[in-house]
């Protein structure tokens, strides 16, 4: 099963990465090698099992439904790389 | 400035006894950790940031406190170190990435509150492999960490930079993570002790997720007494964490010094591989026959899915990793790239620039892993695996109460050595893996070096939230030696 | 394809819940507010933050369920929806995916007089995004995270709708459910009740359903009606030119009134949904579902029934009085008082929903704060009723007892506001009339019977308005013929 550069290029833009031509090509070698090795994988039967869930918690705790002020708001937007006022900014979106 | 240096190698226990009944002043203590990092973090490589000031504000209040008779908690006037993907609201946390190189938190993760209401003090953030993705820490954006014991060598990863820091005495006591192995392969190659809790144990909220349903913060020390004090500390229920156990927290200390005898030590024959370094599994076999000699009994178990535990892990980790990284796109916090075009061109190239070759790599594995046509093949079947993992140890303790086993298959690899070939690298995990895809606590405590003085780690695994046994049976093997005393060469 | 053609319709509808706080923090879920300022860690997707489920998310998606017949599941689980978007805090939004809460149901809806069965498909709970602003200047966008985690319910119907007017109709049931729940507010133009359409044709009897096309962007009820009309316009009308109906996003433009193809996007959605890692699957025992079910008012539709049953109201009027369920409370609550439901039901129509439009009561989800009570407008009602005030009066009257609380009987009795109905009394006035206005007199001797409406209001105005206008009426007719 050899991954191709198009299924490197489709995977890179659905994970948003920019790849140099050499990365394009070393990633397509990394992934067909890492999952020829996970290969086996495949021969396990595993009908019956179902997926792992954490060990002690069940169910999801719930929250009882009280608002909070949050006491950091001012010092989060510092963070951001580029704001107008109270609001971030980002470059266009182009639909 | 030797009395500095007695103070920077005293043990976490130590430490606070002292500081406590006035032996000594927290601001001392802090200023003899600092002196070490400055003497010898040159060459390690560890420390990523530093917060002098704040931690010597913090001491110089417990020193007041103490003086006015108030009441101090168990850690009081301690610096501990916090591998750097743990948030610490003082200190910048970069998660050892150049997405994160100018980011500090505005928030502490809750293990730092709880070391903070303990009376620590966080002084030193460590180096780790970017993202906590790797097994040598030579992913780190920033440096590589060198092994104190040798400083060709990697100190395993990706708490290389806490493994590190504590064997060379930089601090008594460090905090890294374990997602696959990540606390308890540096402690092996850095000759200390490092505890992978339960998954649950201990809260995730405000460390930076790597695997979501693997990840564990846990204690990095000198010997098993401190890592039962330091675990203590940080474990137990976190409202803030769903995925936490509501589990009371017992006092891991109490049975330390009950002994093994009556205790059944099993062996998984699976984990003593072909291949392994001669001296690792002479190390480790002798530590299990002094056990036997205590009064334990041996076994032989098997764990029958292993050879499947390491594509599990990747394909696991991976698909999670991808999603939890999604988060850093340059809009709302962290590094935003420079570029002309739209919101696209800006994520793409931010993430293209902030990450490093291993994280594109376990993003891209993780992405593939996830899309359409193939998440039934490669994501759901790996969950499912996992299942048949952790059914694989549910059976082993019917008849035993802990496994022992090595860490890694060689002693500390030379930096550079492992670097071409990812799946070389990824093997490195292959005796940890399985303790985080089960969720079941498990620990590194040194039990011997090689012909070249590197360190060996007893690994010992343990039923779900069974901690307490696994510290006990490490205290009774750590007696029998001298390792907490053995230091690398200055 | 020539000919008829059926049209499939389906709907999504997304529904922001009226919880105090956010979904999976403690975030204020209130609307509006300076940007950015109703936000912490979690809701920003900081780095190492963890989501913790709101327990009224839990509560108010099973009392949507079990109102719309749909089957709680006893564990549903949460999943990652997995894509960038600067609103998008995560880079993922937490969602439900293969197990929603809510399986199957249907709403019963009214259209022209007939009730159709509108199957729904699922209902689950899920994070709201922020919001993009687009920029003035247009270098870019300005976010703004205050709508980040406000939870959702999204509402999916089969499609089973075959108009636009099933589908407006739908709509309106549906808000009017969540509304008496409390759950919602349902207002479209604010964006607490939004809705997409599902759109295809296909020959009228055939099962196979045609190729699906979505239309977003629709900001009103109108909105989706005309939209829906437009889409199956345009899907015919491409059918019968050959044209292939391409499976797509299109937007609804309400100026130009057209929908529009969205411009391709580069990147297939691929959504990579799997499991929330951080979120244990989500439990609903009997003892919550019996619960919700004690707890659950009257709803929408049973009780335009009761109301056309117990009170022999039309079913038009029963339909509009209990929209609101605080008007169909304030209505039922003034029967109580003493009005005669018929009487109540007017009054409650054309006074009380012109107050409530005048006054832009309805802005609020629950009027709590009547600026007439319902014993006040049920004692109106009953002093025109037993002929002590005429209508006009009586209306005018409103004004002044709103917001005193005066009792409108008191009102009249102090002010000697009673309408005069001897008939005595108004034949002097009457008279008065008749004599100063000869020529309507004879108009109306010769045939001209309208003129006694202009008569009628001399008297009125004479009598200062107190006269009975139906006594006055009678008295004038025989006047009029005796005289």
């Amino acid at each position: 099963m050899a991954i191709t550069r198009d299924e490197v290029r489709r995977v890179a833009a659905l994970a948003r990465l920019h790849l140099s031509a050499d990365e394009e090509a070393r990633l397509a070698g990394d992934l067909d090698h890492i999952l020829s090795a996970f290969a086996t994988l495949q021969a396990l039967d595993t009908t019956g099992l179902e997926p792992m869930r954490p060990v002690d918690v069940a169910d999801a705790p719930l929250r009882p439904d009280g608002a909070v002020n949050p006491p950091a708001a001012d010092a989060l937007l510092e963070q951001a790389p580029d704001r107008q006022g109270r609001l971030f900014h980002v470059p266009r979106i182009i639909e | 400035m030797a009395v500095h240096a007695a103070l920077a190698d005293l043990s976490l226990r130590e430490a606070a006894a002292r500081i406590r009944t006035g032996a000594m002043t927290a601001v001392d203590l802090v200023r003899a950790v600092l002196a070490r990092c400055d003497e010898r973090d040159e060459r390690l490589g560890a420390v990523l940031a530093r917060g002098d000031e704040s931690a010597l504000a913090a001491a110089e209040a417990v020193d007041r406190s103490l003086a006015a008779g108030g009441d101090v908690g168990p850690l009081a006037g301690v610096p501990i170190g916090l591998k750097d993907n743990i948030c610490t609201r003082d200190l910048p946390t970069t998660a050892g990435s150049r997405m994160l190189e100018h980011f500090q938190p505005a928030y502490d993760a809750t293990v730092v509150e709880r070391l903070r209401a303990a009376g620590a003090i966080p002084v030193v953030k460590l180096n780790c492999d970017e993202f906590a993705m790797g097994s040598s820490t030579e992913n780190s954006a920033f440096r590589p960490t060198r092994n104190p014991w040798d400083p060709s060598r990697v100190p395993g990863g990706s708490s290389g930079g806490s493994a590190a820091a504590v064997a060379a005495g930089l601090c008594a006591g460090a905090l890294g993570t374990d997602t696959g192995g990540s606390i308890r392969l540096p402690a092996s190659f850095c000759g200390v002790v490092g505890v992978k809790p339960s998954y649950g144990r201990v809260s995730r909220y405000g460390v930076i997720a790597y695997a979501s349903s693997l990840d564990q913060v846990g204690p990095v020390t000198r010997d098993v007494a401190d890592a039962a004090l330091l675990l203590g500390v940080i474990a137990g229920h976190d409202p803030r964490d769903s995925t936490s156990s509501p589990r009371p927290t017992p006092d891991f200390a109490a049975a330390l010094d009950d002994g093994v005898r009556g205790l059944r030590i099993g062996l998984p024959r699976e984990y003593f591989v072909e291949g392994m370094q001669p001296e690792v599994e002479t190390a480790v076999r002798g530590a299990v026959d002094r056990l036997q000699e205590l009064g334990a009994t041996v076994t032989p178990v098997t764990l029958p899915h292993t050879p499947y535990a390491i594509a599990t892990y990747y394909l696991v980790a991976t698909a999670e990793a991808s999603s939890n990284l999604a988060r850093y796109d340059g809009v709302r916090y962290g590094r935003r790239a420079e570029s002309s075009g739209g919101v696209e061109e800006m994520y793409r190239t931010s993430r293209g620039e902030g990450f490093g070759t291993e994280v594109k790599r376990r993003i891209m594995l993780g992405t593939y892993v996830l899309s359409a046509g193939y998440y039934d093949a490669y994501y759901v079947k790996a969950q499912r695996a996992r299942t048949a993992i952790a059914a694989d140890f549910r059976r082993a303790f019917e008849t035993c109460d802990v496994l022992a086993a090595p860490v890694a298959p060689t002693t500390a690899f030379r930096l550079g050595e492992r670097l071409d070939d990812p799946v070389t690298m990824y093997l490195s995990d292959i005796l940890t893996i399985s303790a985080n895809l089960a969720g079941i606590p498990a620990l590194s405590v040194p039990c011997g070096q090689d012909a070249g003085g590197l360190p060996v780690g007893l690994q010992l695994l343990g039923r779900p939230f069974d901690e307490a046994t696994l510290l006990r049976v490490a205290a009774a093997h750590e007696a029998t030696g001298d390792w907490p005393e053995r230091r690398p060469p200055a | 394809m020539t000919g008829p053609v059926e049209a499939v319709i389906g709907l999504e509808v997304h529904a922001e819940m009226l919880t105090a706080s956010k979904i999976f923090c403690a975030c204020s879920a209130a609307f509006g507010g300076p940007p950015n300022t109703n936000v912490c860690p979690v809701c920003l997707g900081m780095p190492g933050v963890l989501p913790v489920l709101n327990g009224q998310v839990v509560d108010f998606a099973i009392r949507a369920g079990l109102a719309t017949h749909c089957t709680i599941q006893p564990r549903s689980v949460f999943a990652r929806k997995n894509y960038f978007y600067p609103d998008l805090p995560k880079g993922y939004q937490i969602s439900q995916y293969e197990l929603p809460i809510c399986l199957g149901g249907h709403l019963d809806v009214l259209v022209a007089d007939a009730v159709r069965r509108i199957g729904l498909t699922r209902i689950h709970m899920e994070e709201d995004t922020g919001k993009n602003i687009h920029d003035a200047d247009v270098t870019g966008s300005l976010v703004d995270f205050n709508r980040s985690g406000v939870p959702l319910l999204e509402i999916v119907s089969e499609p089973d709708m075959r108009t636009p007017e099933e589908a407006g109709a739908y709509l309106r049931t549906l808000r009017s459910i969540l509304q008496y729940l409390e759950i919602c507010d349902g207002n479209m133009e604010e964006g607490s009740f939004r809705c997409d359409a599902n759109v295809s044709i296909r020959p009228p009897g055939a099962t196979a359903l045609g190729t699906k096309v979505e239309i977003k962007n629709m900001n009103s009820f109108r909105a989706v009606e005309r939209a829906i009309a437009y889409e199956v316009v345009r899907q015919r009308e491409a059918q019968q030119a050959g044209e292939p109906i391409v499976q797509e996003t299109r937007l609804w433009d309400a100026d130009r009134e057209e929908t529009r193809s969205m411009r391709s996007k580069e990147h297939a959605h691929d959504y990579r949904y799997f499991p929330e890692p951080d979120l244990p699957p989500v439990a609903v025992d009997l003892a919550w579902l019996e619960r919700v079910r004690a707890a659950m008012p009257e709803l929408p539709a049973e009780r335009r029934t009761r109301f056309e049953q117990t009170y022999d109201l039309r079913p038009e009027d029963a339909d509009v009085l209990t929209q609101r369920k605080d008007v169909a409370d304030y209505f039922e609550a003034g029967v109580a008082a003493g009005a005669a439901p018929k009487e109540m039901a007017n009054w409650t129509m054309t006074e009380l929903l012109r107050l409530i439009r005048d006054e832009k009561l309805d802005r609020a989800l629950v009027i709590r704060a009547w600026p007439i009570t319902p014993a006040q407008l049920a004692g109106l009602a009953n002093l025109v009723a037993d002929g002590t005030l005429n209508r006009n009066t009586a209306k005018g009257l409103l004004a002044e007892l709103m917001g005193t609380g005066l009792d409108p009987a008191e009102l009249v009795r102090t002010r000697g506001l009673a309408q005069v109905s001897d008939a005595g009394a108004i034949e002097g006035v009457v008279a008065v009339v008749l004599r100063a206005h000869p020529e309507q007199v004879q108009q109306f001797k010769a045939g001209k019977d309208k003129v006694i409406g202009y008569l009628v209001g001399q008297a009125m105005k004479a009598s200062g308005g107190k006269a009975n206008p139906k006594v006055v009426q009678d008295v004038l007719r025989r006047a009029l013929r005796d005289g």
